[in-house]
């Protein structure tokens, strides 16, 4: 059974992959250019003054494209595909190749006036580009950046792992530090201890060199330590928890977390604050949706519904500006007049949930998704309409929506503090929900209803009532957000309720992973947290306008590379994996019948 | 016989989908203990005479009795209840599921302690099922299905076994030991109701059988008889007279 692998040349190389992966970057890189993008971001630093985050959305481009361009699929049952100088060569190659294009893109855009119909591509990106120093000194720089930078890509093909993984924790930390700058500002700040934040962080934003250096080499050194990925261990450590060990473990967990939650916002400034407290309600949301499209397999595009039924309830019971009913109640928490807000939040909520539920129940797959797309915006535009401007304030909304109140504490949008807690409350409660029902008959009634609708209800699980349910607590978790949203912002317009709300919500449960409650925390933590909300700014902000297309370009990448999310629930990364496990049973028999045959 | 009460009845069952008539003027009886096959082929309405047991297709006339109790128009989780089960048609698994899970959902419906206890029955019967247990139900061979999927229906502690063509899909001698398995199922006093397209391997196992035509039964008798039937044999058996 021994192979020797053969030997093979250092031109042996797939030349096809090699070019068009090259001909992708360069087209990348342009594409990139000419939306404005490395001009936009170019103010943002990572690293100060050598490393922009405008340069970083170019230069990542052939790194990964090189690597792209030199990857072997390890098939099993076969050799490993020797690496070697080649995978330099081949990086090298794309990279050259994908330079370039970009080269021609930059003489181009220099030479003929595109601002007609590429209106970014102008004096300053090319300026910019160039280094300002003309094309053709910036197009041989950038064929050497390019082509240097393709080759690194290629040779993390040939890096052993250990120092494969040293090198991309160093990088990958480096970028973590300084996108987290505000939040270590901050909180450097409160422990009076700017001699340290000043240090790392150059003053006009971005990591100084110095520090950069210091950060990058703790990451490589501590990576070089352990064995394996952190995560990765984690996780089988943790699914290998007996049960009291793990109850211990779920304790400290939920201790720890507990304490960051109180002291984290005292610790952070109001921007950071504000952004946490978004991500928070962006993870009630997804938790919700993550029962109905998760859990029981329903697809709802409609999801933004609910949420606005909730902030408008809560805007009605609360608001003097109300203009039809104005009970003007008191969201505390502390009194009867804060509880009969949330009970008939709640009770609107899954009213509502009932009325939409209902007409669907019976429609599966894309047709449940069509309706309930329909579903959300027609919620949207009665908000919207004269017709019912009356009642709920057509396009101007209702405004001076009081703030909460919890015993002495004022709750709102000013005191961004305020909202986290407040959010971090109602995301413990959903996420106990979540999991509870997820451990309970309900959550198996459901698991059999998104596996196989009418054996499910041959089995006599209530196929109408347990999707209606599904609907109803998911609505009643977006209602919540609402609720804190109104209080948030402090009014509420029919335009904070489009499509997009529904799709994002959506993208963090699928890139998060289906089903998986800690999925959905990380999801909501890199997508709102990093990149930001339909409308809120993320750790990121200066991605703004190029949001959107970040949103997709992931999805898309997600979807083909790791469908199961970052953070999977066990059963579906059982799902999507079914062939490999499959494979791996049939493996494991022909090998115990190899061995069987042997004796 | 016909002193005792039939598990379960169909009274002059008719039923439509939308305007088509499926069933045509069904009466038939299946006593406790009995092993009782309908045969038919395809479009025969076999399928929806599954369907109208378990009120997943309410009838549009006539009336279906399980234990003498007219079940017409109630929900599918009543009819389980009440001691229904069914093993569908190419055992149907949650796949992705575990072997447990499966067990788990077949006694959905049930509130009791005994539920482990059942499961141990059900290992006893298939010491496979017990191995696989934590294994997601798609990767088990063929035969190991079959044996969670007649599991699964056993965890509702049903009276009477539905059984949807249980040789469709399977090797031959696959089928073998599902008829065997069900034989065995039958002689521990559960009654069950088969329906199958394989008419001779079905009446050499089953006490009486139905035949459905176009949704007509057209045939009854014991299965003896029905298999000395020379029309029956024409049409199912394959034999050229």
């Amino acid at each position: 059974m021994n192979q020797m692998p053969t030997r093979r040349s250092a031109t042996d190389l797939d030349w096809d992959r090699v070019r068009r992966w090259g001909i992708y970057a360069g087209l990348t890189m342009a594409f990139l250019s000419s939306i404005g993008m490395v001009e936009s971001l170019d103010k943002r630093l990572i690293v100060d003054p050598i490393l922009s985050l405008g340069f970083l959305a170019l230069l990542w481009v052939p790194v990964a494209f090189g690597y792209a361009a030199t990857y072997e699929e390890a098939k099993e049952g076969m050799a490993a595909p020797e690496k070697g100088e080649r995978d330099l060569i081949g990086g090298l190659a794309a990279g050259l190749i994908g330079g370039l294009f970009f080269v021609a893109f930059i003489a181009i855009a220099d030479a003929v006036d595109l601002r007609g119909v590429f209106p970014r591509i102008g004096p300053a990106l090319i300026d910019l580009l160039t280094f300002g120093r003309g094309t053709a000194v910036g197009g041989l720089l950038w064929l050497m950046i390019s082509g240097l930078l393709g080759m690194f890509g290629g040779l993390l093909h040939v890096l052993p792992v250990r120092v494969r993984r040293a090198v991309t924790n160093a990088l990958t930390a480096v970028f973590l530090v300084a996108l987290v700058e505000i939040a270590v500002v901050d909180i450097f700040e409160s422990l009076r201890l700017t001699v340290i934040s000043d240090w790392i962080y150059a003053k006009n934003g971005g990591v100084t060199i110095a520090g950069a250096i210091v950060v990058g080499a703790l990451a490589a050194l501590s990576s070089v330590r352990s064995e394996g990925d952190a995560v990765v261990r984690f996780r089988t450590r943790y699914a290998t928890m007996e049960g009291d060990e793990r109850k211990r473990f779920n304790l400290i967990a939920g201790a720890v977390g507990l304490v960051l939650a109180v002291v984290l916002p005292m610790v952070l400034g109001g921007l950071t604050n504000e952004l946490l407290a978004n991500v928070g309600l962006f993870l009630l949301m997804a938790l919700g949706l993550n029962l109905v499209v998760g859990y029981a397999g329903l697809l709802d595009l409609g999801y933004v519904a609910f949420f606005a039924v909730g902030a408008y309830t809560t805007a009605i019971l609360t608001s003097p500006l109300s203009p039809k009913w104005t009970p003007m109640l008191t969201l505390d928490f502390f009194s009867i007049e804060g509880w009969v807000v949330m009970v008939v939040v709640v009770a609107v909520a899954a009213l509502s949930g009932l009325v939409v539920g209902t007409p669907v129940i019976r429609l599966r797959g894309d047709y449940l998704a069509i309706v309930t797309l329909g579903f959300g915006e027609i919620v949207r535009i009665l908000f919207l309409s004269d017709w019912l401007a009356p009642a709920f304030g057509g396009a101007q909304g209702i405004r001076n929506i009081p703030a909460a109140v919890a015993g002495p504490a004022e709750i709102n949008g000013t005191k961004p503090q305020t909202i986290f807690y407040l959010v971090v409350i109602f995301v413990g409660i959903a996420v106990y929900v979540a999991w509870r029902l997820y451990h309970s008959r309900i959550g198996r009634a459901w698991a059999a209803l998104r596996e196989d609708e009418d054996v499910a209800e041959a089995m006599g699980v209530e196929t109408t009532k347990m999707k209606l349910l599904a609907f109803i607590t998911g609505a009643i978790l977006a209602s919540f957000g609402g609720m804190i949203f109104a209080v948030k912002v402090g009014s509420v317009f029919p335009s904070s309720f489009k499509l997009i709300v529904s799709i994002i919500v959506l993208v963090i449960v699928i890139v998060g992973g289906m089903g998986s409650i800690p999925g959905v925390v990380v999801g909501s933590l890199v997508l709102i947290g990093i990149l930001g909300g339909p409308t809120q700014p993320g750790l990121l902000a200066e991605f703004g306008e190029f949001k959107l297309l970040i949103y997709g370009a992931l999805l898309v990448f997600m979807m083909l590379r790791r469908p199961e999310g970052l953070w999977p629930s066990v059963q579906r990364q059982r799902e999507l994996h079914q062939e490999e496990i499959l494979q791996d049973a049939w493996l494991k028999a022909e090998a115990a019948a190899d061995s069987a045959g042997e004796r | 016989m016909s002193d005792r009460v039939p598990v379960l009845e169909f009274r002059n069952v008719h039923t439509h989908y939308g305007p088509v008539h499926i069933l045509k003027d069904v009466s038939m009886q299946i006593f406790p203990g009995e092993l009782v096959c309908l045969l038919g082929g395809n479009a025969s309405g076999k399928t929806t005479t599954l369907k109208t047991i378990l009120g997943m297709v309410v009838p549009s006339s006539g009336d279906v009795l399980v234990d003498g109790e007219v079940m017409t128009g109630r929900p599918t989780a009543d009819v389980v209840m009440r001691g229904i089960s069914m093993v569908p048609e190419n055992r149907r698994l949650f796949k992705r599921m575990t072997v447990k899970e499966n067990l788990e959902i077949g006694a959905y419906l049930r509130d009791d302690d005994d539920v482990e206890e059942d499961m141990e029955k059900v290992f006893d019967m298939f010491p496979r099922v017990k191995e696989r247990l934590g294994q997601k139900a798609g990767t088990l061979s063929g035969g190991e299905q079959q044996m969670v999927a007649v599991g699964r229906a056993l965890m509702s502690r049903p009276k009477l076994l539905l059984m949807d063509e249980p040789s469709m899909g399977l090797a031959p001698i696959l089928v073998q030991q599902n008829f065997d398995i069900i034989e065995q199922i039958n002689d521990a006093g559960m009654t069950v109701f088969m329906v199958e397209q394989n008419a001779n391997m079905a009446l050499s196992i089953a006490d009486r059988g139905y035949v459905l035509q176009t949704g007509q039964i057209v045939l009854e008798d014991t299965a003896e008889n029905l298999l000395a039937n020379e029309d029956l044999r024409r049409a199912y058996l394959g034999q050229a007279d």
